[in-house]
């Protein structure tokens, strides 16, 4: 079992480390990434307003259709180029009249996406059709324009030269301060010996060695070794609890599925994937199908979700090994049939002896996932975030109180075992939750 | 002092001038060891750089490298479905209501399911019909686990495809002219499995449906067939009457499809004072001899005599027997009581012979029993043995051009399985439509593989107008396709089996939905047809062979046929087991393990003998040293037939002058060599007929049996099972029959239960649940069925039988039965009571130790008590067993050591220690060693491993999942929700289970009634398990 928490340090400190001297050396590097998309904002030749259209196709089209890309509906870029613009508003208004109108065009569409029809949009204007069409027409911005990058990989194969260079000057100072230094010391010498004076040379015979002397005096070395031993078995009961807690087990899993983007910044809830931790005593790795619900639409991640260390194509090579696994093809959209389940590596391994019920925390006890899966929305890479050893249980089982409102079942043993403890909430350790066989079965 | 002894090395010393000797002196071994094959090769030696020194360094390297490569733990993978299917949520269990009918064996069951994988078998509350799920049910889910199950059909014992199987036999099948083709089956009692048949017969005109049964119900069918035109048997419900006489039937085990006990055993437990009376005349000991109030063991002779005379005393033909005066005292007491109970009263029979059922229609048609409906016959026995003999001679005589084999293994079970064989090669195309490879199978030319009834469709009338329905809980593990199915492709029809079900129920579902019915698994039409779809189709067959002279028979010349019946020598009785029944599941580990409710012994058949015969004959049983039960061997021969050589088994209760033997042993085919114990019976079971007569000599050698209860008496300890009679049950204060033992402080009496005496301290049990498991002793009949089902819920390993043999078997429930060693457990106890003196106590209770030749006979399951105040948990150094507030007492397994000072302490003996790792571990070939066995496995327990002590748990994952179900719904527990795996297989309502702090509930009701008591109150360990005094109905007319 590998712990790789610290799997990207080395390559960090490389990155830091360039970074630093990338600064150092070309101070002028030229940021010149003007907002080239901007330039883009503007009315187009046929006055549609880009942001309005925008704004309508987000809420009404995106389910179904992408800008360059082919979804449920066809990819729309382009369209005017390709259809009446006329055509376009009777066919956004109501498609399903002019297919029963046995329009060609309309017929041939129907057709290719397999007789799906598309939705009716009686409420807009043509003028909301020309704003959609502005914002659809609007060209792919085309990938960072190159002057910045082969700017600085000059600079930086410049750097790199020049970082060499001080090396080696620095080496030869340093060689340099060392051979004068040894002249110096030779040369003082000489002058000594030259004018007879005596230098002073320590013997052994002049005092006990710090070792000898601990040695004899017999009340230290039992007090160290005292020290020692209970330092030393401090220290291996310390490794021996240890073992076989994988607090921190970070594995690498097959697909890089970042929670921090999906339960933290899209927010969504933990139990819409892990549905079974409603029912089960499983809490469920969700299949693939159920990742599929989403990615059928989103086959690649927004430019703002990329970050220093993982670029938007890496998330988007991601998404694209759960298409290989689940068997989508993103060009037809539709399932080959081919799939290959993701053999993910288990992260909370509770032994086989140990009962755990995820319904009976999550359900009955109310308990945040975060409680004992910690900080799940901030996790770029799951990892065990609690030790799962039995002494943390039970702490919890002794200081969690029993969520009995409301429940029908806790009313009559809540009422009894409240009287018999005189207190007004019970811990789940007072309700029996200490117990060896409610766990070990 | 020195010796001229010479010493012989061998015999060649003898001789002088022996090359041998002359080796020998100068050389350790004759020949020459061929070092130099392995050190003569000089020069790869020497230019080898690995000296002896590098070797062990790379040894030592590569050792502590594999030590320290160990110290990291292993990466689990998780994979989860690509398309979850909707109705499968991991770690939640789903039911299916199927049907199993495997020929034996018909129920009406639940089928438990984790993760798509069946796991265990439940009964179904909403079947009524033919009983519940008995062992064998239980256990049939580890059959569909059988790794020695065929993967694929074969042809001509190669594997080959499903297309090569339907091109080739229709094919041959239609080239046959001029002969028949036979179609020997089951009995399927399937509606569309006949309906089915008909149009398989329409297309192939010369076709011929041959229902086979391996134990035969043929006579009586035959009988009731003349008597009532329908070819069926008699139902029974024996909850309607109140005086029951049994003349060598086992109803309480197989008889004519068993199922009997669930409506037995409501009428056994006392209620406003009365209680049934059952009257059993028979040669072995049954289940339901041991049951019955007066048992009398006859011989299968006398039993025919009896039955004659008890037609007589009832219905007045005649007044007197030739029954000897003892039996026949019997027999007018028992004719009296009939007499006395006129439609209240039954009499059933087994004795394997058209006039004996005939007579027993008679004497219940004369007596207008209750307990027999006959618009519902039952329909799960069909075979007839003339039908199949007719076969077989056809066979021989070369009529025969093609045979579809279907559910029979007729090689094996067959008395004239040579015959067969020599039949079957005359037959030009031969298929065996079956799940393993067996006798009958590997010496067909096809094997259409079939699955197992939980991977197939099917429909059974059970009885009339009682369906039920069979669906897959698993997709077929193995290249398998069901006999139906299989027709149905070969009859060009494209329809699957489940909508050709579908169709045929159109006619018999009425108002009630497919998918009703489906989810149900079973369907009572309410008005009942007096002629339902079987016999509309069974009709137009006109298959019956054998029934053509029933329609003659007449219960009068029955009568005098019956009477006439003349004894002549040893009368061998065979019979089946419990455990193995008709021998299908005998590569099935828990049944063999299961130890037979009568003699207790696991892993074997035997010959059931007196202990007066096996006086006279020389034959033993003998306790040996390490505490196992060894016995000899007898010489079975029947004339004409052969012999066979078995074990003999000592057998209180079995009538003198007959012996026993159980069927469905000694298979050899498709069988672990583990499970391959026992003989082979069905060679004796000639004409199917399980009376036959024999010559019993003894024989060679010693056989190890592994036997769990070697204590057969209960020494007239009174309080471990408590008895009385019905009279002064009715009529005496509890006190009497069913006191509390007391103790004297300070020459006062007190109750053993009072805290007044009580070395310990009361916990407060009061708030929350208290479990309390009640047995009732009147009720239980000792089937068996909760020790399986405890198997399947509780991942109990099997041991095999030399570790039985050791007394480690890890049952947690055993069913316990005890002898009376005086007539009556009355009689013990009068007896130890009279005991005075030294003189008296030597001989009386070595006497005491010994059965009677025909005693009574208790059962009692024994679980872990859970005491309150237990005895293991105090003595267990690691506090791995502690107590509950529930009133469970916990085993944590991870805790345990294994130092089993708690198996010592405990005073009920139901700790089990783990010897062995029983999981994974080849040494133990059952199920537990290989992946397909090991997916019976209850994901909710552990699997223990070795070196732990484990014990019944009073199910408390079943226990705790009814509270977190509750807890989740926020609702409180109803009565009747709490279940354990044995309360809840128990038929016979002898096992309930429930939370005794609600007082409403009937567990608190069955623990506040008179006849309750603990273990071995005298203790004072306060157990949660408590028992209901046994009551004997010993009243006489």
């Amino acid at each position: 079992m590998k712990q790789v928490k610290y799997r990207h340090s080395a390559s960090r400190l490389l990155i830091l480390g360039t970074v630093f001297l990338f600064t150092l050396f070309s101070p002028a590097f030229a940021q010149e990434e003007a907002a080239v998309a901007n330039t883009a904002v503007e009315e187009t030749s046929d006055g549609g307003d880009v942001a309005k259209g925008k704004e309508l196709f987000n809420s009404l089209c995106a389910a179904c259709h992408k800008r360059y890309k082919k979804m449920t509906g066809p990819a729309l870029y382009g369209v005017t180029d390709r259809r009446d613009r006329e055509w376009l508003y009777s066919w956004i208004k109501n498609s399903a009249a002019m297919i029963a109108a046995g329009d060609p065009q309309a017929v041939a569409i129907y057709e290719e996406y397999n007789k799906t029809a598309m939705n009716a949009f009686p409420q807009l204007s043509n003028a909301d059709i020309d704003d959609i069409l502005a914002y659809v027409m609007v060209p792919k911005a085309a990938p960072m324009p190159p002057e910045g990058g082969v700017q600085s990989v000059a600079v930086s194969s410049g750097s790199g030269v020049s970082t060499d260079i001080v090396l080696v000057a620095l080496a030869v100072v340093f060689l340099m301060l060392v051979v004068i230094l040894f002249l110096v010391n030779k040369t003082l010498r000489n002058f000594a010996a030259a004018n007879g004076v005596e230098l002073y040379e320590e013997t052994a015979t002049q005092r006990t060695p710090i070792w000898k002397a601990f040695i004899q005096n017999q009340f230290l070395v039992l007090v160290s070794v005292v020290f020692l031993l209970l330092t030393s078995g401090y220290f291996v009961y310390g490794y021996f609890m240890q073992v076989g807690i994988d607090q921190g087990y970070e594995p690498i899993q097959p697909i890089h599925y970042s929670h921090r983007i999906h339960a933290g910044e899209n927010e969504i809830d933990c139990k819409y994937c892990h549905s079974s931790a409603r029912v089960s005593k499983h809490s469920g790795i969700p299949s693939l199908n159920v990742c599929m619900n989403c990615h059928k639409s989103i086959g690649e991640v927004a430019e703002t979700t990329a970050t220093e260390e993982y670029s938007k194509e890496f998330y988007d090579g991601e998404i694209q090994k759960l298409y290989k696994a689940v068997g989508w093809d993103e060009t037809s959209q539709s399932y080959t049939g081919k799939t290959e389940p993701v053999k993910w590596v288990r992260i909370h391994n509770l032994p086989d002896f140990a009962y755990f019920n995820h319904s009976q925390h999550v359900m009955v006890a109310g308990v945040e996932c975060q409680k004992c899966h910690g900080p799940v929305e901030e996790m770029e890479i799951m990892y065990q975030h609690a030790p799962l050893t039995m002494g943390w249980c039970i702490n919890c089982h002794r200081e969690t109180n029993v969520k009995v409102a409301g429940n029908e079942y806790y009313e009559k043993i809540h009422e009894e075992l409240s009287k018999k403890y005189g207190i007004d909430q019970l811990t789940a350790a007072q309700m029996g939750g200490l117990e060896c066989g409610k766990c070990h079965y | 002092m020195s010796s001229n002894k010479k010493y012989w090395k061998s015999v060649e010393e003898l001789n002088e001038n022996s090359s041998v000797v002359e080796t020998l002196q100068q050389n350790e071994f004759v020949n020459e060891i061929p070092t130099d094959e392995f050190l003569g090769d000089k020069s790869s030696l020497e230019n080898s750089s690995t000296t002896r020194r590098d070797f062990l360094k790379y040894v030592g390297f590569s050792t502590a490298a594999a030590s320290l490569a160990a110290c990291e733990g292993p990466v689990v993978k998780s994979i989860p479905y690509v398309v979850q299917p909707e109705r499968i949520v991991p770690g939640v269990a789903n039911y299916y209501a199927t049907t199993i009918a495997d020929g034996y064996d018909f129920a009406s069951v639940l089928v438990k399911t984790r993760e798509g994988r069946p796991i265990k078998i439940e009964n179904n509350d909403l079947a009524k019909t033919n009983g519940s799920a008995n062992a064998r049910v239980h256990a049939s889910v580890l059959s569909l686990y059988d790794n020695t199950r065929l993967q694929g059909p074969k042809a001509e014992g190669k594997g080959a495809s499903w297309d090569v199987l339907d091109k080739e036999i229709p094919a041959k099948l239609k080239a046959i002219q001029g002969k028949d083709i036979a179609v020997l089956t089951q009995t399927f009692a399937s509606p569309s499995t006949d309906r089915l048949l008909s149009e398989f017969k329409a297309q192939y005109p010369n076709t011929r449906h041959v229902v086979y049964d391996a134990i035969s119900s043929s006579e009586a069918l035959d009988a009731y067939e003349a008597v009532y035109g329908v070819r069926a048997l008699a139902d029974y419900d024996f909850s309607k009457v109140s005086t029951i006489v049994s003349v060598g039937a086992d109803f309480l085990g197989d008889w004519q499809g068993g199922g009997y006990d669930g409506g037995y055993a409501k009428g056994r437990v006392p209620k406003n004072g009365k209680m049934s009376k059952h009257i059993q005349f028979e040669s072995n000991m049954s289940l339901s001899g041991a049951n019955a109030d007066t048992r009398v063991p006859v011989t299968p002779t006398q039993q025919k005599q009896v039955l004659a005379a008890l037609y007589a005393y009832v219905t007045g033909a005649g007044s007197k027997s030739a029954l000897g005066p003892k039996i026949d005292a019997a027999v007018v007491s028992a004719a009296k009581q009939l007499q006395k109970a006129g439609s209240n009263a039954v009499v059933v029979s087994g004795i394997a012979d058209v006039d004996a059922q005939m007579v027993v229609l008679a004497i219940n048609k004369a007596l207008n029993t209750k307990a027999f409906n006959e618009d519902t016959p039952r329909k799960i026995r069909q075979g007839s043995t003339k039908a199949v003999a007719q076969l077989v001679a056809d066979m021989n005589a070369g009529k025969v051009g093609g045979i579809l084999i279907a559910g029979v293994n007729p090689m094996y079970s067959l008395y004239n399985a040579k015959e067969f064989k020599a039949g079957l090669e005359k037959v030009d195309v031969s298929v065996a439509f079956t799940m393993h490879d067996d006798e009958t199978a590997s010496l067909c030319n096809y094997i259409a593989t079939t699955p197992h009834y939980l991977e197939s469709w099917g429909d059974v009338e059970l009885k009339r107008g009682s369906y039920s329905l069979t669906q897959p809980t698993i997709r077929p593990l193995f290249d398998t396709r069901q006999f139906q199915s299989t027709l149905l492709k070969w009859l060009g029809n494209t329809m699957e089996y489940n909508d050709y079900i579908e169709n045929t129920w159109t006619g018999v579902l009425g108002n009630t939905s497919w998918n009703q019915a489906l989810h149900d698994g079973v369907l009572v039409t309410p008005a009942m047809p007096k002629q339902a779809l079987t016999d509309a189709i069974a009709s137009t067959e006109g298959d019956q062979v054998a029934t053509s002279e029933g329609a003659s028979l007449n219960a009068g010349a029955a009568f005098r046929r019956l009477s006439a019946a003349q004894t002549s020598g040893m009368e061998l009785s065979l019979y089946t087991k419990t455990s193995l029944g008709d021998g299908q599941q005998a590569n099935n580990p828990w049944l063999q393990e299961m130890p037979d409710p009568i003699s207790r012994v696991s892993w074997d058949n035997y010959l059931t003998v007196s202990r007066a015969d096996a006086d006279a004959l020389g034959l033993m049983n003998e306790h040996v040293a390490n505490g196992a039960l060894n016995g000899s061997y007898a010489k079975v021969e029947l004339n004409g037939v052969g012999s066979v050589v078995v074990p003999v088994l000592i057998q209180p209760g079995q009538a003198r002058g007959s012996v026993g033997l159980a069927l469905g042993y000694g298979k050899s085919k498709a069988l672990k060599e583990e499970m391959q114990v026992g003989v082979n019976a069905y060679p004796l079971y000639v004409n199917q007929n399980d009376t036959q007569t024999v010559t019993v000599t003894p024989a060679e050698g010693v056989h190890e049996f592994a036997c769990v209860q070697l204590h057969n008496t209960l020494m007239g300890r009174g309080d471990i099972i408590k008895e009385t009679t019905l009279e002064i049950f009715n009529t005496k204060d509890k006190h009497v029959w069913n006191a509390v033992p007391e103790v004297s402080k300070n020459h006062i009496e007190y109750e053993v239960t009072s805290p007044e005496v009580d070395l310990w301290d009361e916990f407060d049990r009061s708030v929350g649940h208290h479990f309390n498991l009640s047995i009732d002793l009147n009720a239980c009949t000792g089937c068996g069925a909760c020790v399986i089902a405890c198997h399947a819920e509780n991942n109990v390993p099997v041991v095999g039988k030399d570790e039985v043999r050791k007394s480690r078997d890890m049952h947690w429930l055993r069913i316990d039965r005890y002898y009376s060693s005086e007539d009556s457990f009355e009689g013990d106890d009068t007896k130890k009571d009279n005991i005075s003196g030294l003189g008296s106590s030597l001989s009386e209770f070595g006497e005491m130790e010994l059965p009677s030749d025909n005693p009574q006979v208790a059962f009692q399951p024994v679980m872990c008590q859970h005491c309150n105040h237990a005895p293991c948990e105090t003595v267990c150094p690691v506090a791995a067993t502690s107590h509950s507030r529930q009133g469970q007492n916990h085993m944590a397994y991870n805790r345990c050591v294994g130092t089993r000072y708690c198996a010592n302490n405990c005073p009920y003996k139901v700790r089990r220690f783990n010897w062995f790792l029983y999981n994974g571990n080849d040494e133990f070939d059952y199920h537990m060693n290989n992946d397909l066995g090991r997916m019976v496995v209850n994901p909710d327990v552990t699997v223990r491993s070795r070196g732990v002590m484990e014990k019944c748990s009073m199910c408390i994952q079943m226990t705790q999942k009814t509270i977190l179900d509750a807890k989740r719904d926020g609702r409180a527990i109803k009565d009747g929700e709490f279940k354990t795996a044995c309360s809840a297989a128990c038929s016979s309502g002898a096992i309930a289970f429930g939370d005794i702090n609600d007082k409403d509930s009937k567990i608190a009701e069955l623990k506040a009634d008179d006849r309750m008591y603990h273990l071995l109150e005298s203790v004072g360990t306060k157990p949660n398990v408590i028992y209901h005094t046994k009551v004997r109905n010993t009243t006489e007319a």
